[in-house]
């Protein structure tokens, strides 16, 4: 590309119709034989692999230009057609311009000063500048306006009424007009009254609307393949080019032979449909053209349309070397910036490196090993498989003769290394929905046939590794690799653009080994805190912070987690195990769930969710904003170690008898269940003697409902609340519910208590049989039982109604997320189709190509809501803090701000979302 | 006209600007006319500032303040545009 930027500017571009005669201006050749080859695989003259349309085997010339294979573009050819069709691109136009103008003078049906009103309008838009849109509402009403006249204003004939019976066939007054008369009429309309459709006479006649001509595309546009077996395939346009010549054959004959109006109308028919079939071969109205097989043919409109279509496909989506793809796995070792490449992989995937004086002797070296190196331990070492001479000429460097091509090595050529630890490439996993989906990472090769990656980098790309693939693409150009390092790194993707907080963090055991560390007085003996800290290689151990009478030291997790902290950090916020809504300082700190960093030393709080999980982690929330990108990769890398110390001390697991409650639980939970039911039942015989209170804005049914549906919720919360007294934080289960690790508290009370009320479209269940939902139940039943309330828990097991029940209601739900990806897909198909091409200048200002203003400031306020602190530039509260320091009453004070929230930004919708979410049954993965 | 649109609380503060004050935007964006957004000369809006000022002709400039809850209050600029 030019440098400097736009040398031409598009300024419009026409769309016009090919005349018959310019079709056969540009025809090569005229095509009159549906054969293809002779005997001896030769193309035949005037068939439709005339070697006049071009050339697809290599060593032959094109007969038009005499160019090789790659030198000749092709040709196109023509189809005289025997009698005119309609073309269906252009229905809509001739069925506007046959209403629109007189049966037998052709004139608009306007009066000529109605028209030329409407042709001032017109151009005095053309003179503002309007768009082709506007333009076309003018023209559109201009024929509206005419169809309305049932008298010809300028030869006085009455007008009948034309109809369109798709696809293709015109009717005036029920008799069929053939394609002829069609064409006929509109060769009648006179230019002037044209200009008032907005149509251009010299451009586009629209008798040439109606085909007398038809194009042959070049064969290059239609290759013929040729199989194993020596058989030649014609691709699909070929064959039903074939078609449409064999029925034109049979037509001209028969017209000639003056056979039967009623057979040559047939085939003008057949003909008409082989045409229309080319162009669309997806026509409504009409049966799709099948190959043999029964496939349907790829015609001219199938080839563009649709996901597959060459817009899609090819024009805007592309297949790229130097790209690699296999399964991905966890690797909590490597830093968040890194991921590792297969061996495999690394040997394929190369970096360019000119070869300059100064890399000459090392560039060699390399050149010199081949395409295989191994160390003398057996590691992997980079070779080299290509070297591109200055001229362009590509070697491909073997084993055989590495040694001499490393001697012709001279500057200005370029060697293809392989992969080395370090090199900047971008990850990638499909959808990529936003911009964290493709990040750059630091290659580290490894053994075995994964990617890898660390498992605080699954929330951007929304990847687990039940077989999850993912895309590695290796950068080609300094400049691009720069970019990436600076602009894509994963350490510059921690706080997301979308709502200002971490989308990078602790996940599930990251965060349970968090809570395993830091959890009230969490404490490890020598032996254990040597082995944590190894983890993040601290060779030197901080002063024990207790020692027991026999001489036994004792390191407590908080003092060991202080340790990959900010010295300087001063934070305080409520953990995620603190209960919901409770704001008791008091009752906080009893639960050890008032996290409290004081210069950098955890002085209370556990560490869990809240401080360094993806979107919610306070803690690294404030480090990635105060200290950095840099540190707080540090810190995502080194609590990641950590934890895994932590969780491989300590040891964890869990199972369904971390669901086990007592017996006597058990009956409580049973008599509050059968409780709520009777109360249901009384309900309903309330509802039935007519003595049910009616509620304000309910009908008496409705009302029962509402009735029922809060008594039966009512006792599935107090089903789990007894359950959950005998779920304390020694059960693993409840760790990783409160923690935020994974699971929630109500997943727990469906498992040991009640799994409660099934629903669809938030209704009890009601439909399936005649005023029942199983034969089970007698007809009109209105209890519990009988509309969808499982009694059973999970560990139980649930009775085959209620099993019927439960499939119902996740039935819902599956179809409620098929729904909403498919159109939310949709949704932002549209959007960054119409969003791509904008962009945010250096004065602020946000751009389109054409450089005209979108918006003055970006997003209004030129706030970059990934360095603003809730939705502004500077945080007041926080300054304030680290000001005055610790002024009396600031732990009241920092514990409701906490509660009150900023107002609704979306990080707190986030929250609330899912919050919502917990209510629901979380739909199965995968 | 029914009512002043400017008046409905979700139609921001337009202001029309002279031309000396329209070619000092002009010079501090460094943009030219056509490089702004549009506003027909049609709109509403500008129908009432007509009211105010007389005929407004095509190649003028109006202020827009808008009043935002995420973004406070923010400025920009129309190009007054035929029909
Ligand atoms: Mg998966
Ligand atoms: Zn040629
Ligand atoms: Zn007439």
């Amino acid at each position: 590309m030019p440098m400097g930027g736009v040398t031409k500017r598009i300024n419009a571009i026409k769309f016009a119709l090919l005349s018959p005669d310019e079709i056969r201006r540009m025809s090569a050749t005229k095509i009159i034989t549906a054969d293809t080859y002779d005997d001896d695989g030769f193309p035949i003259d005037m068939g439709l692999m005339d070697s006049h349309l071009g050339v697809i085997e290599p060593g032959l010339r094109c007969k038009t230009c005499g160019g090789k294979v790659d030198e000749c573009p092709g040709h196109f050819g023509h189809i005289d057609l025997a009698m005119p069709v309609i073309h269906v691109g252009y229905v809509k136009e001739i069925k506007k311009l046959l209403q629109s103008t007189c049966k037998s003078c052709g004139r608009l049906l306007l009066t000529r000063q109605q028209a030329q009103e409407f042709m001032r309008d017109l151009e005095a838009q053309e003179e503002l500048g309007a768009d082709s849109t506007e333009i076309s509402e003018i023209a559109k009403e201009t024929a509206k306006e005419a169809q309305k006249r049932a008298r010809c204003p300028h030869c006085d004939t009455e007008q009948s009424k034309i109809t369109l019976d798709k696809p293709t066939t015109f009717r005036e007054d029920g008799h069929k007009l053939t394609p002829r008369e069609v064409r006929e009429r509109l060769e009648r309309i006179p230019n002037d009254d044209l200009r008032a459709f907005n149509i251009e006479p010299e451009a586009a006649r629209p008798e040439w609307m109606v085909l007398t001509a038809l194009l042959v595309p070049p064969v290059t546009v239609r290759p013929s393949i040729t199989l194993e077996s020596g058989d030649r395939s014609e691709d699909d346009l070929t064959h039903k080019l074939v078609d449409v010549l064999r029925i034109n054959q049979r037509l001209r004959e028969n017209r000639d032979a003056g056979a039967p109006q009623l057979i040559v109308e047939d085939l003008w028919e057949l003909l008409q449909y082989h045409v229309t079939t080319y162009f669309d071969n997806q026509t409504s109205g009409i049966p799709p053209a099948r190959h043999r097989s029964g496939r349907p043919l790829k015609t001219l409109v199938q080839r563009l349309k649709g996901k597959e279509g060459r817009f899609r496909s090819n024009l805007s989506g592309k297949r790229v070397n130097f790209s690699a793809r296999t399964v991905i796995s966890p690797d909590p070792v490597l830093s968040i910036n890194e991921v590792g490449v297969p061996i495999e992989a690394a040997r394929e995937l190369t970096v360019p490196i000119r070869v300059q004086a100064y890399n000459m002797e090392i560039v060699k070296d390399w050149v010199k090993r081949g395409p295989t190196p191994v160390s003398t331990n057996g590691q992997f070492v980079p070779g080299v498989n290509y070297v591109i001479r200055p001229d362009g000429r590509r070697i491909r460097v073997t084993d055989k003769n590495a040694e001499t091509v490393a001697e012709t090595v001279e500057t200005g050529w370029v060697v293809e290394r392989q992969l080395v630890d370090g090199d900047i490439v971008l990850f990638n996993r499909q959808p990529s929905l936003h911009r964290m989906s493709m990040m750059a990472h630091e290659v580290r090769v490894m053994k075995e046939k994964t990617f890898r990656f660390n498992l605080a980098v699954c929330p951007p790309y929304n990847a687990d590794f039940d077989g999850d693939e993912m895309n590695l693409h290796v950068l080609q150009s300094e400049e691009a690799r720069a970019e990436a390092k600076i602009l894509m790194r994963v350490q510059e993707h921690i706080l997301s653009p979308r709502f200002g907080g971490p989308v990078i963090g602790g996940i599930h055991d990251h965060i349970t080994g968090s809570f395993l560390l830091t959890y009230r007085d969490s404490r490890f003996n020598h032996e254990e805190t040597t082995f944590i800290l190894s983890k993040i290689g601290l060779k030197e151990i901080p002063k024990p912070a207790k020692t027991d009478k026999d001489g036994t030291e004792w390191w407590t997790g908080k003092q060991i987690f202080s340790l990959v902290l900010p010295p300087d950090l001063n934070i305080a916020f409520k953990a995620s195990i603190g209960p919901k809504g409770v704001k008791d300082l008091k009752q906080l700190t009893a639960e050890d769930a008032w996290v409290e960093v004081h210069e950098g030393q955890l002085k209370s709080g556990t560490i869990d969710e809240n401080a360094i999980g993806a979107f919610k982690g306070k803690i690294l929330d404030k480090i990635a904003r105060d200290y950095g990108s840099e540190r707080a990769k540090q810190f995502i890398d080194e609590s990641t170690k950590l934890a895994l110390g932590a969780i491989m001390v300590r040891g964890f697991t869990t199972g369904i008898d971390d669901e086990d409650i007592p017996e006597e639980a058990k009956r409580q939970i049973t008599d509050v269940l059968r409780q709520a039911e009777e109360k249901v039942q009384d309900f309903v015989e309330a509802y039935r003697r007519g003595e049910l209170e009616q509620m304000p804005g309910r009908s008496l049914e409705e009302t029962l409902e509402v009735e029922a549906m809060k008594v039966l919720g009512r006792a599935r919360d107090q089903a789990g609340q007894i359950a959950g007294k005998h779920l304390g934080m020694e059960n693993p289960s409840v760790i990783m519910a409160r923690s935020g690790a994974r699971g929630s508290m109500l997943n727990l009370s469906q498992m040991a208590g009640c799994i409660g009320q099934q629903a669809v479209r938030g209704e009890r269940l009601s439909r399936g049989y005649w005023n029942r939902t199983l034969p089970h139940f007698k007809k009109g039943d209105l209890g519990a039982q009988a509309k969808g309330f499982v009694k059973s828990s999970y560990k139980s097991g649930l009775h085959p109604t209620e099993y019927f029940f439960h499939a119902m209601g996740g039935r819902e739900g599956l179809v409620d997320t098929a729904v909403r990806t498919s159109r939310s897909g949709y949704m932002q198909r549209r959007l960054i189709n119409a969003l791509e091409d904008l962009k945010v200048k250096e004065d602020g200002t946000v751009r389109n190509t054409a450089d005209t203003i979108i918006q003055f400031r970006f997003g209004e306020d030129g706030v970059d809501p990934s360095r603003s602190v809730q939705g502004t530039a500077v945080d007041i509260d926080d300054i304030l803090q680290e000001v005055l320091g610790e002024e009396p009453g600031w732990r009241e004070r920092m514990a409701e701000k906490e509660m009150t929230g900023y107002g609704l930004t979306e990080k707190d919708m986030i929250v609330e979302l899912e919050e919502e979410e917990e209510t629901e049954e979380e739909p199965p993965e995968e | 006209m029914r009512f002043n649109v400017l008046e409905h609380k979700l139609v921001p503060e337009h202001r029309l600007l002279s031309p000396d004050e329209a070619d000092e935007v002009l010079k501090g964006l460094k943009v030219t006319r056509d490089q702004l957004p549009k506003i027909r000369k049609t709109d509403p809006v500008i129908r009432v500032l007509e009211k105010i000022h007389g005929p407004i002709e095509e190649g003028r400039i109006v202020r827009v303040l808008r009043l935002n809850q995420t973004a406070g209050v923010s400025e920009a600029f129309r190009l007054v545009i035929g029909r």
